[in-house]
C-alpha cells in the first residue's frame, strides 16, 4: 500500500520535472538567452602574490605601512575602514608614539546620549577610524572587510585598481571588440570602464593614476602597480588582522594532531592485533 | 539489553561500589560505550561517523556557548559584534572559525553517516526507530544551521532568511500569514534576528536529547555491520572498549586533522564572500545561495520552473524540497528487501552509486546561478532523485535476486573453517 502510494507521489514529481525540463528546453531552443556584455567581457582577477599568501604566509610589515600610506593619502577621502582602531596600527610595526600621532591627527565624532550632541575629538588608540563623509557619485563601501567580501580577494582589488581601460577599442582575449559587439554597452557618463568590475562600469574614478602619487617613506619607488599591490596587502590585513597568528597557531596544532593520530593508529593496531580479519 | 554474553560491570574500588549502589552511572557508561557493549567485530571505517557526529555536536555547543557570550542579537550591532569577536575577543577568531567550519564538518560527517545507512540498509527492521530519530536529527540540524547563518547579519544572512522564510509564503491561503508570523514582521528584522538567536541557542540541546534517544534505540538491536547478517554468537562481536574506542580514537584524529587544516588555513573557503558585507535590505545580492550543505535541496527547490496541473511552480518546488527529505522517513517501508547490505544486492548497489553521483550533481547545480545549463541538469538530477527513492527502491526490493549471504559474521571474517568459527571468543583486554 505504502509503496503504491509512494510510486504515485514519485510519478507526480517526476512528471512535473519532465514538464519543467521540456518547457525549459523548448524555450531555450526557440529563444536562446542573449549573450550579455558582462559574460563576454568581464575579466577574472590577475595573479597577485603577497607574503601573506598560503599556509606559511606572514605579513610584510614594510609593505603594510606603505599600503597604509596609500590608503591614508588616496583612498581615505572616500572610503572608511571602521572595523580598524588606531591601536591596531601597532601591529603594522609602528611604535606607540607614532600611532598616537596618527590618531591625534584624526577627528573622531562622539555621540553624547545625555545631550544628543555629537562632538569631535582628536583620535585615541581605542577609537576606530571614523566614518567618511562622501558627496560624489556612487557609494564607496567601507574597506575594512573588502578583501574577504569579494571573490578573488586581494588579487581582485589589485586588478580593479590597475584595470581601468579605455572602452573605445577595448578587446577581450578572443579579439572581439566590445563596442562593436555591444554598441549599446557604452559606459554611461559619470561611470568608468573597468573590465574587472562585475558590471564593467564603476562609479569610482581611477584612484591611482600616476607614478609617484605618494612618496614612500621607505624610499620604495611608488609606481601605480606598486601602490596597488601595497594597498591590497594592507586591505588583507584590515580584513584579517589575526591571519598571522592563525597560521602560527595552526602548525603546532596540526603537528600535534598528526603525532597523536599516529599514536592512536598504533594503539588501534595493537588492540586489534590478535583479531583476524583486520 | 544487548547480548547475553555482554561483560558485566564489576566495580572493584569501594568508592565505585558505593556509587554503583546509589547511582549506577558508571555502570550505565560501561554498558553504553564501554566493555559491556558487544559490537560486531567487522565494522569498517564507515562506522566511525556516528561517533564523529557526536563529537561535532560537542564542538558546536562549546564554541557556540562562548560565542554567545560576546555576540549581540541586534540588527544594528550584530555584524559588528561578530567582527568584534574576530578582532578583539581573545581567541575569538578561532571560536568563530571553529564554529562556522564546525557546522560544515558536522554536515560532511552526517552525510557520510546517512549514506552509510543507505548502503548497508541500516534503516531496516529492527532498526527503524534509530533511523527515524536520525532523520529527525538531520532536520533539526538544518533548522539550526539555517538560523545560525542569519546571526552574523551579513548580506547572505539577510537574503537567505528572506528567501527561506519566503518558501512558506508559497503555501496556498495561509502561506503569507505564516511567513509574517515566523518572521514577526514582513521582512527579516529585529524580531526575526532575536527569535532566530533564541532558537539557534535552544535547538542544539534538543538535538542532544534526540541523539541520546538515537543511541538508546541503537543499543537495543546493536549496530549493523557490512555483511548485514545479524550477530549470532559471541565470536561475532568484540566489546566496544577497547576495540572500538581505539578505532574511533584513530578516526577522531584523522577527522581533527582535516577540520583543523580548514580552520587554520582555509577558514573562508566554504563560506560566501557576501556575508562579509553588512545586511542591506535595499540591495539584493547578484546570486542568493545558501551554505554548501543545503545545495542539493536548493537545486531541487529551483528545479520546478513551471506550473503543473493546479500547482504553482513555487509550491511544487517547496513540496518537492520537503518531500526529498521526508521520504527518508518512509525508507524502512519502501525498501522491503530482506537483505540489508548493499554488498549482497547487485542491482541495488548500482543504483546506490548512481544516487551518490546524482546528489553531488544536484549539489553542484544548487551552488550555481539559476541559468542554463544548470537548470536543465538539476531537473534531470532531481528527476532521478525522486525516481530513486519513490519508485526504483521499492521496485528493486521486490524483483532483485540477492547474492548468497555468509552464515555468520565470524564466517565472513575468518572463512568457513569450523575451528575458526568456534575459536575462543573475544575477551576484553584487562
Ligand atoms: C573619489 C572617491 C574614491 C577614491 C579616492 C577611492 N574610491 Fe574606491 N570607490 C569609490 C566609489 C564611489 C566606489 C563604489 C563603486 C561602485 O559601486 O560602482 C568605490 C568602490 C571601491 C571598491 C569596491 C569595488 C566593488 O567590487 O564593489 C574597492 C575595492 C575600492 N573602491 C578600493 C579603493 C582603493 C583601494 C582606493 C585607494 C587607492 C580607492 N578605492 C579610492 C570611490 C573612491
Ligand atoms: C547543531 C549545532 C550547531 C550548528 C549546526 C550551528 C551552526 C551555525 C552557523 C552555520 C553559524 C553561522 C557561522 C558564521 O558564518 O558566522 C552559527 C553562528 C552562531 N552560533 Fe551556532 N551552530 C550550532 C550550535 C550552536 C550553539 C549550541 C550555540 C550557543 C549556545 C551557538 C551559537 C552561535 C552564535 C552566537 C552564532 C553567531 C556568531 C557567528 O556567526 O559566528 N551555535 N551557528
Amino acid at each position: 500500500m505504502i509503496r503504491i502510494f509512494s510510486m504515485l507521489v514519485g510519478a507526480f514529481f517526476s512528471l512535473a520535472l519532465l514538464w519543467s525540463a521540456g518547457k525549459g528546453t523548448v524555450a531555450y531552443i526557440s529563444e536562446p538567452p542573449a549573450k550579455t556584455v558582462e559574460a563576454e567581457f568581464h575579466q577574472h582577477p590577475k595573479a597577485l602574490s603577497l607574503s601573506s599568501d598560503g599556509a606559511f604566509g606572514k605579513f610584510d610589515r614594510q609593505q603594510l605601512q606603505r599600503g597604509f600610506q596609500v590608503y591614508s593619502e588616496v583612498c581615505a577621502t572616500c572610503h572608511a575602514i571602521k572595523q580598524v582602531s588606531y591601536g591596531d596600527l601597532r601591529e603594522l610595526g609602528y611604535n606607540e608614539a607614532e600611532v598616537k600621532a596618527i590618531a591625534a591627527k584624526a577627528q573622531v565624532p562622539e555621540y553624547n546620549p545625555a545631550t544628543g550632541e555629537v562632538k569631535q575629538h582628536p583620535g585615541a588608540l581605542k577609537d576606530h577610524f571614523p566614518p567618511v563623509v562622501y558627496g560624489g557619485a556612487g557609494s564607496p563601501p567601507d574597506l575594512s572587510l573588502i578583501a574577504k567580501a569579494r571573490h578573488g580577494g586581494a588579487a581582485y582589488i589589485y586588478s580593479l585598481l590597475t584595470g581601468y581601460a579605455d572602452q573605445a577599442g577595448y578587446k577581450n582575449e578572443k579579439g572581439e571588440e566590445l563596442l562593436k559587439k555591444f554598441p549599446d554597452a557604452k559606459t554611461p557618463d559619470g561611470l568608468f570602464f573597468n573590465p574587472y568590475f562585475a558590471n564593467l562600469n564603476i562609479a569610482m574614478p581611477q584612484p591611482l593614476v600616476s607614478d609617484g602619487q605618494v612618496s614612500y617613506k621607505d624610499g620604495t619607488k611608488a609606481s601605480v602597480d606598486q601602490m596597488a599591490q601595497d594597498v591590497s596587502a594592507f586591505l588583507v590585513w584590515t580584513a584579517e588582522p589575526k591571519l598571522e597568528k592563525r597560521h602560527q597557531t595552526g602548525w603546532p596544532v596540526l603537528g600535534f594532531l598528526i603525532f597523536a593520530t599516529v599514536l592512536a593508529y598504533m594503539a588501534y593496531r595493537t588492540v586489534w592485533a590478535e583479531k583476524k580479519g583486520h | 539489553m544487548s547480548f547475553p554474553w555482554a561483560n558485566e560491570y564489576k566495580p572493584s574500588h569501594p568508592a565505585m561500589v558505593w556509587l554503583d549502589e546509589k547511582l549506577p552511572l558508571p555502570r550505565f557508561v560501561y554498558n553504553a560505550i564501554g566493555a559491556g557493549y558487544p559490537v560486531p567485530r567487522n565494522l569498517n571505517y564507515m562506522y566511525n561517523f556516528g561517533v564523529l557526529a557526536g563529537f561535532c555536536l560537542v564542538i558546536q555547543i562549546v564554541t557556540g556557548v562562548v560565542l554567545a557570550m560576546h555576540y549581540a542579537a541586534n540588527t544594528g550591532v550584530a555584524f559588528n559584534s561578530t567582527e568584534h569577536i574576530m578582532r578583539d575577543v581573545n581567541w575569538g577568531w578561532m571560536l568563530r572559525y571553529g564554529h562556522a567550519n564546525g557546522a560544515s564538518a558536522f554536515f560532511v560527517v552526517v552525510y557520510f553517516h546517512i549514506f552509510r545507512g543507505f548502503f548497508y540498509g541500516s534503516y531496516k527492521a529492527p532498526r527503524e526507530m534509530i533511523w527515524l530519530l536520525g532523520v529527525a536529527i538531520f532536520l533539526l540540524m538544518m533548522a539550526t544551521a539555517f538560523m545560525g547563518y542569519v546571526l552574523p547579519w551579513g548580506q547572505m544572512s539577510y537574503w537567505g532568511a528572506k528567501v527561506i522564510t519566503g518558501l512558506f509564503g508559497a503555501i496556498p491561503l495561509v502561506g503569507e500569514p505564516i511567513q509574517t508570523w515566523l518572521l514577526g514582521g514582513f521582512a527579516p528584522d529585529q524580531a526575526a534576528l532575536n527569535r532566530f538567536f533564541s532558537l539557534h541557542f535552544l535547538l542544539p540541546f534538543v538535538i542532544l536529547g534526540v541523539v541520546i534517544l538515537h543511541i538508546w534505540a541503537l543499543h537495543i538491536p546493536g549496530s549493523t555491520n557490512p555483511t548485514g547478517v545479524e550477530v549470532k554468537q559471541e565470536s561475532d562481536t568484540v566489546p566496544f572498549h577497547p576495540y572500538y574506542t581505539a578505532k574511533d580514537g584513530f578516526g577522531l584524529g584523522v577527522f581533527l586533522i582535516f577540520y583543523c587544516a580548514m580552520l587554520f588555513f582555509a577558514p573562508n573557503a566554504l563560506g560566501h564572500p557576501d556575508n562579509y558585507i553588512p545586511a542591506n535590505p535595499m540591495q539584493t545580492p547578484a546570486h542568493i545561495v545558501p551554505e554548501w550543505y543545503f545545495w542539493p535541496f536548493y537545486a531541487i527547490l529551483r528545479a520546478f520552473t513551471q506550473n503543473f496541473l493546479f500547482f504553482p511552480a513555487k509550491l511544487m518546488g517547496v513540496l518537492a524540497m520537503f518531500s526529498s527529505i521526508l521520504v527518508w522517513f518512509l525508507l524502512p517501508w519502501l525498501d522491503k528487501s530482506p537483505v540489508r547490505s548493499g554488498h549482497f544486492r547487485p542491482t541495488f548497489r548500482k543504483f546506490f552509486w548512481l544516487l551518490v553521483i546524482d546528489v553531488a550533481v544536484l549539489g553542484y547545480c544548487g551552488g550555481s546561478p539559476a541559468e542554463e545549463p544548470y537548470v536543465i541538469i538539476s531537473q534531470i538530477a532531481a528527476l532521478y532523485y525522486f525516481a530513486h527513492f519513490f519508485i526504483i527502491l521499492p521496485l528493486v526490493s521486490m524483483t532483485e535476486k540477492p547474492l548468497p549471504l555468509p552464515f555468520s559474521i565470524t564466517e565472513a571474517v575468518l572463512g568457513a573453517d569450523e575451528a575458526a568459527a568456534l575459536a575462543p571468543s573475544a575477551a576484553p583486554a584487562e
